[in-house]
């Protein structure tokens, strides 16, 4: 099987996504020209020319709602942020239009467009360049919103989120871009928005993570005395109840492995649905592993005790499992 | 000419051509309005609303200078738009009202007025949002080979927000097929244009986008339709867009709680002596298409219309709950379709 950077799996995406159907288009900044700051959009200019890949001024509010007007009147828009971030400055677009055309027309306009973003820190782009920020869009009722975590469910979901018939976000952890994996593409995989997967199989414990912490779940449960089972939840909203609560029905313990801020991370609504419907299956209280409520730090060693590593998993799941107890996080006693 | 209450948004829109109906439709929009006014106090409707009376004859001017599979952003003050276009006095008052027979079925409200079969994307709430998303419809319009042009319809507030700069920069560099219409009606929420905004006319700024900026008079319907003319045609034949400036006045407030006591004495009588209703009843006396009495009867014709709307909307029921969840995605909507302008 060939060996490719994660970043080909966007590229390909894209590229099948725009030759299966015409009324794909793609906009951003530096996208055709240029290739993509990231190289992810490389080669697309040439292949579908600059009626369809457009590069765009640095206005984001202006593309991200000519977006939300050409999906309207029958396009595909996909639109590229080149770090979530810069979504703030179009926010409205996404959240407060594109999102309610549906719902103030009764079905009669949608608006199928997708936001790509790479996301997510680690690499020392200090705290403006190094957010998820899924939680901007997971409380907007209209949007739906996945983190892709390698380059099958790159593939995958980027064809899904581009098929939709509704505005979908997909970020895309920037740290993952540069990774090297083997995968064979198949240009009619799909995975379907709000359905999560089971990607390693357990008894003790539920892991749940998505985007960058598949990883580190991963790597934490292979080196964890527990069984646990790691689910990767693709798509944060809607997110799969049924996965996780037949899982927890069979593990007796939850935990979540969040790249978000302690007070707005996914784990809060997931755990919640948990503690009410499936209380009387839990051995232990459900832990979420967060980051802690401040800015991400650019100091290489702040960064890395920032962002849960493999080690620090192991030993608050180990914690749980053994105790039946919350473990404390590290921050919270760090002031 | 006469329009009855029943006949279709497209069939009032294809009405606009007649001289008569470009009259009657101003005097509707100012019967409804002043109506809503009524309904208002009545308790029949909630939140707020954002009256346009006084500026009629850019609504009616627009309108009969597009088709209608050309699309139209708007902002909030679009009861005047929506009507223009050719929504019916019920889909609106309904609107207003929540009930079933409203354009957006009750579920949007006097500041989300919306029919796609005359291209009036749902109004929006937020100054400025409109200006990207025409934008994207021009896209979408020269992408599919379509010489079906964009209005953006905004206020003179919107001139100082973001997105004005952004998408009038985006159309220009694009060469999109679009129209900017900025209704300067002199007031930004509260507040006079002087204390907001360093140049009388928002026109100037086409300059630094390299486009056309026009200076209309807005109370006379045939001036902003001659704009709009020469402004819509040069952006089907490609050659993009231009900014074209409405000089207007609203004869209230911003919007239902605003008496408007900030304005200085005397403005508002030296705009009510060039009312956009009477200027153009007095070009249609001399052209000879209205009688000595004809703008009394035409009056009380639409007074008369609007009430028989009134009572309809008022006999429709309120929605069904389940529509707070049918349509808030394809999986509520039970299907996977995609629905949009020029679907045929």
């Amino acid at each position: 099987m060939a060996k490719i950077w994660i970043r080909q799996a966007v590229l390909r995406a894209l590229d099948d996504a725009m030759a299966d159907d015409p009324s794909v288009i793609m906009m951003g900044e530096d996208i055709a020209a240029a290739g993509g700051p990231f190289k992810v959009t490389e080669g697309l200019l040439a292949a579908h020319g600059p009626k369809r890949v457009i590069d765009t001024p640095i206005s984001e509010m202006a593309f991200m709602g000519a977006a939300v007007g050409a999906a309207v009147c029958g396009l595909k828009p996909v639109v590229e942020m080149m770090f979530i971030e810069f979504i703030g400055v179009a926010l409205d677009q996404l959240t407060t239009q594109a999102a309610t055309m549906r719902y103030l027309s009764r079905g009669r306009l949608t608006t199928p467009l997708v936001v790509r973003a790479s996301a997510g820190a680690g690499q020392g782009f200090g705290c403006q360049h190094s957010q998820m920020l899924d939680h901007w869009f997971r409380g907007t009722p209209g949007l739906k919103v996945c983190v892709t975590s390698n380059a099958r469910t790159t593939y995958g979901l980027l064809r899904s989120a581009i098929e939709d018939p509704d505005p979908v976000v997909v970020l895309e952890p920037r740290i993952l871009y540069a990774e090297r994996e083997e995968y064979e593409f198949d240009r009619t995989y799909r995975i379907p928005l709000g359905k999560a997967e089971i990607v390693k199989p357990g008894k003790d414990a539920t892991l749940l993570a998505c985007g960058a912490m598949v990883r580190v779940a991963l790597e934490a449960a292979a080196s964890s005395k527990a069984d646990i089972e790691v689910i990767d939840m693709l798509t944060l909203w809607p997110w799969d109840r049924e996965t996780v609560l037949e899982s927890v029905s069979r593990t007796g313990r939850l935990v979540t492995l969040e790249e978000a801020p302690a007070g707005t991370g996914w784990g809060a609504e997931v755990v919640s649905t948990v503690a009410v419907e499936a209380f009387g299956s839990l051995k232990a209280p459900p832990h979420r592993i967060t980051l802690p409520d401040a800015p991400v730090p650019y100091s290489g060693k702040l960064e890395a005790r920032y962002l849960p590593n493999a080690a620090y998993v192991t030993e608050q799941v180990a914690a749980l499992v053994s105790t039946n107890k919350a473990p404390t996080p590290w921050w919270r006693n760090a002031a | 000419m006469t329009i009855s209450n029943s006949d279709s948004p497209l069939a009032r829109r294809e009405a606009l051509h007649d001289r008569l109906e470009q009259l009657r439709r101003m005097i509707e929009i100012r019967s409804v309005e002043e109506r809503i006014q009524k309904l208002f106090a009545e308790g029949h409707v909630r939140g707020s609303t954002h009256l346009a009376n006084g500026q009629e004859a850019v609504s009616v001017g627009i309108a009969r200078s597009i088709d209608p599979d050309d699309i139209v952003t708007c902002t909030y003050r679009g009861h005047g738009h929506a009507l223009a276009l050719g929504v019916t006095p019920a889909g609106v008052i309904g609107e207003i009202c929540g009930r079933v027979v409203g354009c957006a079925g009750g579920l949007g409200g006097s500041m989300h007025l919306v029919e796609p079969a005359v291209g009036l994307m749902p109004t929006a709430a937020i100054i400025g949002a409109g200006l990207p998303i025409a934008c994207g419809a021009a896209l979408a319009a020269r992408a599919r080979g379509t010489d079906r042009v964009a209005v953006a319809i905004f206020g003179d507030g919107s001139a100082n927000i973001g997105a004005f700069h952004e998408s009038l920069n985006f159309a220009a560099i694009q060469k999109l097929p679009v129209v900017f219409v900025c209704e300067n009606n002199l007031y930004g929420e509260y507040t006079r244009i002087n204390l907001s905004t360093p140049v009388d006319d928002i026109a100037v700024r086409a300059a630094s986008y390299n486009m056309p900026g026009a200076i209309v008079d807005g109370q006379d319907a045939d001036k902003v339709a001659e704009a709009m003319a020469i402004a819509v045609a040069r952006a089907r034949r490609g050659e993009g867009p231009s900014l074209v400036e409405m000089k207007t006045y609203r004869y209230s407030g911003h919007s239902r709680s605003d008496p408007a006591t900030y304005r200085p004495a005397g403005e508002l009588d030296a705009w009510l002596k060039r009312d956009p209703i009477n200027i153009f009843a007095e070009r249609l006396t001399a052209e000879k298409l209205l009688e000595a009495d004809g703008l009394d009867q035409l009056k009380a014709e639409v007074r008369e219309a609007v009430e028989k709307a009134t009572a309809e909307v008022l006999d429709s029921p309120a929605p069904e709950l389940g529509e707070i969840m049918s349509h808030v995605g394809a999986h509520s909507a039970g299907g996977d379709r995609r629905h949009h302008f020029w679907a045929n």
